[in-house]
C-alpha cells in the first residue's frame, strides 16, 4: 500500500508547482460560457433608456412611438417600478438608497430613465431610440468642492438638505498636527487620484428567468458575488431566499465592476416575472463606462514631517472624496472610506491622522473598484507619492528615506497608528532585492550622465504594504452579512472529488489554484478535483471575489475543510491499518502507522474504504468549512520604474519596470505571475492614459473606448518580476492575496519616475493620467520663465 | 438579405436583416459563441475571426452579407483533425489567457499575423497584436505564446511516429 508518484520538484505534492490552468481547456476552444451566450426559450431582449443631460428634471416620458414598434412589448419606468415597491434599492452598505430608473429628476448623465422590452435585441434597440423623455435642465454639481457649498444640491430626496454625505476621521488629530508643526521638514502636497473605470473586456449582463409555475426566479448574472446578490434580491423584493437562483457562468474580467447592482438586472428581473419570459439585458460599452461601477475620485491633501535627517515624525491625510450621485461605494458597512487608514503604509510614523468628507455630484456613482481593496489604492498612492515629496525636500534620496523609515522585521505583528495590526513582512530585505535587482546604483550615475546633457530620466520607487482579506467579522460586514467565506468539499469512492467555494473566478484560476490547495492537503490529484463556483443552489455561502479576499478567506477556508476531510479519512485509515487511532499520523502525503513506514495507506485508498468498508466511521468522506479570518493580510511590494521623458513632445517611454512582490505563500507561481502582469498593466493604465473626466457641464467625457483609453501590447512595458515570501502567520497556508497588489503598488511608481525625470525643472507634481499633453504642458510652464 | 458563405468548413445559407453584424450573425444565427463582443467602437478587438484563410477581420465591423461568397474560421474551427492549433497549446502553455474574454480574437490576430510574418521580432509581435485589447494577461505572455506558436509553426514537419 503504498504510492508510486514521483515527488514534485519543490518537495511539494501540488502547493507552489506552476501548474497549466485546468480552465483554460475551454476558453483556448471557444467553449466558455459567458453571460451572453445564454439563450433560453422565449427569450426576450431588454434594453435602457439614458438620459442625455447631468442633472435635470423629467417633465415628460412619452412611451407612444417605442410601442408602435414591431418588436417592442413594453416601455418601463420609475412609476412601473414604484408599483412593485422597486423604483428604489438600498446602496451596499445600506446608508443610502438608489434609484433603479430616474425618480423625477436625472443626476448624472446617462443615468437609467426607461427600459424597453423586445422580441428582439434589434427592436429593444429601435424602441430605446423612439423613448422621447423630455427634461428641463438644472445646474450641475461636478466636483467635490463645489459640492460642498451646497448651492444645488444633487439629492432633493433625503432628509438632509445637503450635498455632504458623511465625514470620517481616525488617528490622533491634535498630536499629529502638533507633531508636523514641531517638524524641521515638511510637506503639503495635493494630489488627485483620478476618476477611472475598471471596464473590463466582458461588460455587465444578465438572463432573469422567472418560472412562473415554480415561482423561482433564476438569475445568470454577470456576479463577483453571487450569495450576496441573492440575499440583496430577497431583501428588496420579498421573494424568499430559496427561490431565488443566481448563477454567475464565466466572466469575462471584473475587476471590482461587477459587484455593484445595477438597473439592468433589477429591470430585467422585474420584467421577468411579469411576462414570464426570461430577459436578457447586455450592456453596451459605454453604458458600462458611464454608468457602472467607477473607481477612486478622491482628491487628497498629503501633509508629512520629518526630522532633518529623514526620520518621519507624523503623517495626516485630508480628502475630498467624489461620490456620485448615490453613496453607492460598496464598501463593508463599518469602513465609509474603506481600508483607508492603510496611508501610513510601509511606514513606521509615531503618530498619524486622517479625515474624511464625501459629497455627492452629478455624476455616475461607485467607488471602490478596479482591482482595488477598498480604498487601499488611494491610500498607497497618497503615502508612497508622499514619501517622495519628502525625500526632495530633504535633498535625500527615496531609498534611503524609505529604508530609514520602514517598520523593521522585528515590529511584527505591528500596530499601525490608523489602528490596522500588520502581520508579517521584510520591507527592508525586499526593497534591497529591487535596488540590486535593477542596477540601482548604475541607474543613478546613467541619470546624472543624462541630466549633464539635459535629458530627462526617471526612476520611480513605490514599496506599497496592502491590506487585503476583508474580513474578520468583528469588524467587517456588508449589509449585516459577515465577510467569512466558505468551502465544501466532498471525495469520491474513487479517489477524484468536487470542490465548491464560495467566491467566482473572473480570470484568476481558481478552477486550478483551489485544487491545488485541496490536493496539498489531501495528496490527491489536482487534475481530478473539480472546482465549482458561482452557483447559489450548489456552493456553500460565500461573500465573493473581490478586493483580493479569495486566497486569504476562501482559500483559508478550503484548506481548513480539507484538514476536515483528513482528519476523518485518518479514523478510517485506523480501522484500515487495523491501528490505535493515536498511531496514525500524516507523513509525505500518506497515512502511516507510526514508528512504521511499511504501514500506509493513501487517501485514494481512503477514499474508497469510507464507501465500502469504514469500519465504526460515518461513512461518505466530505467536509465544509467556514472560515472568518482572525486579522486580515497584508501583502506588500517594491516596485522601481524607471522612464524617459521626451522633453520636446512630453511622452514617457516606461524603459523597465520591476515588481518585486511578497504575497505570502504562494500557491500557483505561474498565476501569480500572471496576475502581476495584468495589474501592473492596469496600474500603467491609470498612471499614463485613462481617466474619466467631465466638464464643467457635466458631459462624460470617455464613453467608449476610442476615448477611454486602454493599453495594448504596444504600449504596454515588458514586465519583470521576482519575489520575496514572509507568509501570514494567521493564515492555515501562509497566503495573503495578490491580485490587486501591482494596481495598488504600481501607478504611484509611474508617477515617482515622471517626476523624478522632471525634478531638474522644478516640477514637483502632476496629477494622472501623465499624458504627453499634461506633460508637455508641465514643462513648458517649467522652461518658459 | 439572402447570404451564403462558409463557416468553419460548413456552408451556409441564411436570410438575415442588412443591419446584421457578422459578429451578431456568427453567435445567434449559427451559434458560434466563441467569437465575443466587447465594445460598441471596433476597439477591443473581442470579436476578429479569419476571413478566407488568412485575413483578421473584426466581425462586429462587418455586416454579415459583407461576408457573402467568403469562408470564415471562428475560434471553433481552428483546432484540425483533432488537435489543437499551436496557437491554442501555446495561449494555454504560456498562461496567455486569464478571463478568456479576448482570447478568440487574439488568438485570431495572431495567428492571420504569423501567416504573413512567420519569424517575427517581439516588437513587430507587439504591433501586430495592436487591434486586441486584453485587461488580465498584461501581454508578456500573450506575446511569449506567439513566439512558441511561431516556432512550431514554422519548425519543419515532424516524421510521422509510429504509436508506442
Amino acid at each position: 500500500m503504498s504510492t508510486t508518484e514521483a515527488p514534485p520538484a519543490n518537495g511539494r505534492h501540488s502547493m507552489g508547482q506552476p501548474m497549466k490552468r485546468k480552465e483554460d481547456a475551454r476558453f483556448i476552444a471557444g467553449k466558455g460560457r459567458y453571460i451572453d451566450d445564454i439563450v433560453l426559450p422565449n427569450m426576450l431582449y431588454l434594453a435602457i433608456v439614458h438620459s442625455d443631460y447631468p442633472h435635470a428634471k423629467i417633465t415628460k416620458i412619452d412611451k407612444d412611438a417605442a410601442l408602435k414598434i414591431p418588436g417592442v412589448l413594453a416601455v418601463i419606468t420609475a412609476d412601473d417600478l414604484a408599483g412593485v415597491g422597486l423604483a428604489w434599492i438600498p446602496t451596499f452598505h445600506g446608508y443610502d438608497k438608489q434609484m433603479v430608473l430616474a425618480v423625477g429628476k436625472v443626476l448624472y448623465q446617462y443615468q437609467e430613465v426607461a427600459a424597453v422590452v423586445a422580441t428582439s435585441r434589434a427592436a429593444a434597440a429601435d424602441g430605446v431610440e423612439a423613448v422621447v423623455v423630455e427634461y428641463e435642465q438644472l445646474t450641475p454639481v461636478v466636483d467635490p468642492f463645489t459640492a460642498k457649498t451646497d448651492k444645488t444640491l444633487v439629492r432633493e430626496d433625503r432628509e438632509n438638505k445637503t450635498n455632504h454625505i458623511y465625514h470620517w476621521e481616525v488617528g490622533k488629530r491634535a498630536e499629529t498636527d502638533a507633531a508636523i508643526a514641531a517638524s524641521d521638514v515638511k510637506i503639503n502636497e495635493r494630489v488627485y487620484f483620478q476618476r477611472c473605470h475598471p471596464a473590463p473586456l466582458e461588460p455587465c449582463g444578465c438572463v432573469a428567468d422567472m418560472n412562473p409555475a415554480t415561482g423561482t426566479l433564476t438569475l445568470y448574472m454577470t456576479s463577483q458575488a453571487p450569495h450576496a446578490h441573492r440575499t440583496v434580491v430577497s431583501l428588496v423584493t420579498g421573494i424568499p431566499e430559496d427561490k431565488i437562483h443566481v448563477i454567475s457562468p464565466d466572466i469575462g474580467g471584473g475587476f471590482g465592476n461587477k459587484v455593484p447592482v445595477y438597473a439592468g438586472y433589477v429591470c430585467s428581473a422585474v420584467a421577468s416575472i411579469v411576462t414570464g419570459h426570461p430577459i436578457k439585458w447586455i450592456e453596451t460599452r459605454t453604458e458600462n463606462l458611464t454608468t457602472t461601477g467607477f473607481a477612486r475620485d478622491y482628491t487628497m491633501d498629503v501633509e508629512i514631517g520629518a526630522t532633518k535627517d529623514g526620520k518621519v515624525t507624523a503623517l495626516k491625510v485630508t480628502t475630498h472624496a467624489d461620490h456620485g450621485a448615490f453613496d453607492a461605494a460598496a464598501d463593508p458597512t463599518k469602513y465609509p472610506a474603506g481600508m483607508f487608514g492603510i496611508c501610513t503604509g510601509s511606514y513606521d510614523f509615531p503618530v498619524a491622522f486622517t479625515e474624511l468628507d464625501a459629497y455627492f455630484t452629478n455624476k455616475a456613482p461607485g467607488g471602490v473598484a478596479y482591482r482595488c481593496s477598498f480604498r487601499v489604492t488611494e491610500a498607497s498612492y497618497a503615502i508612497e507619492r508622499g514619501m517622495d515629496l519628502l525625500a526632495n525636500a530633504l535633498g535625500m534620496d527615496p531609498a534611503d528615506v524609505r529604508m530609514k523609515n520602514f517598520v523593521r522585521k522585528d515590529q511584527f505583528p505591528y500596530p499601525s497608528p490608523l489602528g490596522f495590526v500588520y502581520d508579517s513582512g521584510d520591507y527592508h530585505t525586499t526593497l534591497q532585492k529591487a535596488l540590486d535587482k535593477v542596477g540601482y546604483k548604475e541607474l543613478r550615475k546613467e541619470q546624472a550622465e543624462k541630466r549633464a546633457r539635459g535629458e530627462l530620466m526617471g526612476i520611480g520607487i513605490s514599496t506599497f504594504t496592502e491590506v487585503v482579506g476583508a474580513g474578520p467579522s468583528k469588524h467587517f460586514d456588508i449589509m449585516g452579512i459577515k465577510m467569512f467565506d466558505s468551502a465544501e468539499i466532498r471525495i469520491h469512492p474513487t479517489g477524484s472529488g468536487i470542490v465548491r467555494a464560495g467566491t467566482k473566478s473572473q480570470g484568476q484560476g481558481h478552477e486550478t489554484t483551489w485544487a491545488q490547495i485541496v490536493a496539498e492537503e489531501l495528496g490527491l490529484d489536482p487534475q481530478n478535483l473539480l472546482v465549482e463556483e458561482g452557483d447559489t443552489d450548489t456552493a456553500p455561502y460565500g461573500l465573493g471575489t473581490y478586493a483580493s479576499r479569495s486566497t486569504p478567506v476562501a482559500g483559508a477556508a478550503l484548506a481548513m475543510a480539507a484538514r476536515r476531510v483528513r482528519e476523518k479519512a485518518r479514523n478510517i485509515a485506523a480501522h484500515v491499518m487495523e491501528a490505535p487511532l493515536d498511531d496514525v499520523e500524516w507523513v509525505d502525503y500518506k497515512f502511516q502507522v507510526k514508528g512504521v513506514p511499511s504501514k500506509t495507506v493513501t487517501m485514494k485508498e481512503i477514499a474508497f474504504a469510507a464507501y465500502t468498508n469504514p469500519g465504526p466511521n460515518e461513512p461518505g468522506l466530505e467536509a465544509t468549512y467556514y472560515y472568518d479570518p482572525p486579522n486580515l493580510t497584508f501583502p506588500y511590494g517594491a516596485y522601481i520604474a524607471v522612464v524617459d521623458v521626451d522633453k520636446d513632445t512630453g511622452e514617457t517611454k516606461v524603459r523597465r519596470f520591476l515588481a518585486i512582490d511578497d504575497c505570502g505563500t504562494v500557491i500557483n507561481p505561474m498565476i501569480v505571475e500572471g496576475q502581476i502582469h495584468g495589474g501592473l498593466t492596469e496600474g500603467f493604465a491609470i498612471a499614463f492614459m485613462q481617466e474619466i473626466a467631465y466638464d464643467a457641464e457635466g458631459n462624460n467625457l470617455q464613453p467608449n473606448f476610442t476615448e477611454y483609453l486602454i493599453p495594448t501590447s504596444l504600449e504596454s512595458p515588458h514586465w519583470e518580476t521576482d519575489s520575496t515570501c514572509n507568509p501570514s502567520p494567521h493564515h492555515p497556508i501562509g497566503a495573503k492575496g495578490v491580485g490587486e497588489s501591482p494596481n495598488v503598488g504600481s501607478p504611484a511608481a509611474f508617477v515617482n519616475a515622471v517626476m523624478d525625470a522632471l525634478s531638474p525643472l522644478g516640477i514637483k507634481n502632476i496629477d494622472m493620467p501623465l499624458t504627453r499633453s499634461k506633460v508637455w504642458s508641465a514643462i513648458q510652464e517649467a522652461t518658459k520663465a | 438579405m439572402k447570404v451564403s458563405l462558409k463557416v468553419n468548413g460548413a456552408d451556409y445559407e441564411r436570410d438575415v436583416e442588412p443591419r446584421v453584424l457578422l459578429a451578431y450573425f456568427l453567435r445567434e444565427d449559427l451559434g458560434l459563441t466563441g467569437t465575443h463582443v466587447g465594445c460598441d467602437t471596433s476597439s477591443c478587438g473581442c470579436c476578429v475571426v479569419l476571413m478566407d484563410g488568412e485575413k483578421a477581420v473584426k466581425s462586429c465591423t462587418m455586416f454579415a452579407v459583407m461576408a457573402d461568397g467568403h469562408e470564415i474560421t471562428t475560434i471553433e474551427g481552428m483546432k484540425k483533425d483533432g488537435k489543437l492549433h499551436p496557437m491554442q497549446q501555446a495561449f494555454s502553455d504560456q498562461h496567455g489567457l486569464q478571463c478568456g474574454y479576448c482570447t478568440p480574437g487574439m488568438m485570431a490576430t495572431a495567428i492571420a499575423f504569423l501567416k504573413h510574418n512567420p519569424d517575427p521580432s517581439e516588437a513587430e509581435i507587439r504591433d501586430a497584436l495592436s487591434g486586441n485589447m486584453c485587461r488580465c494577461t498584461g501581454y508578456n505572455n500573450i506575446v511569449k505564446a506567439v513566439q512558441q506558436a511561431a516556432a512550431e509553426l514554422s519548425a519543419p514537419a515532424a516524421e510521422p511516429v509510429a504509436a508506442s
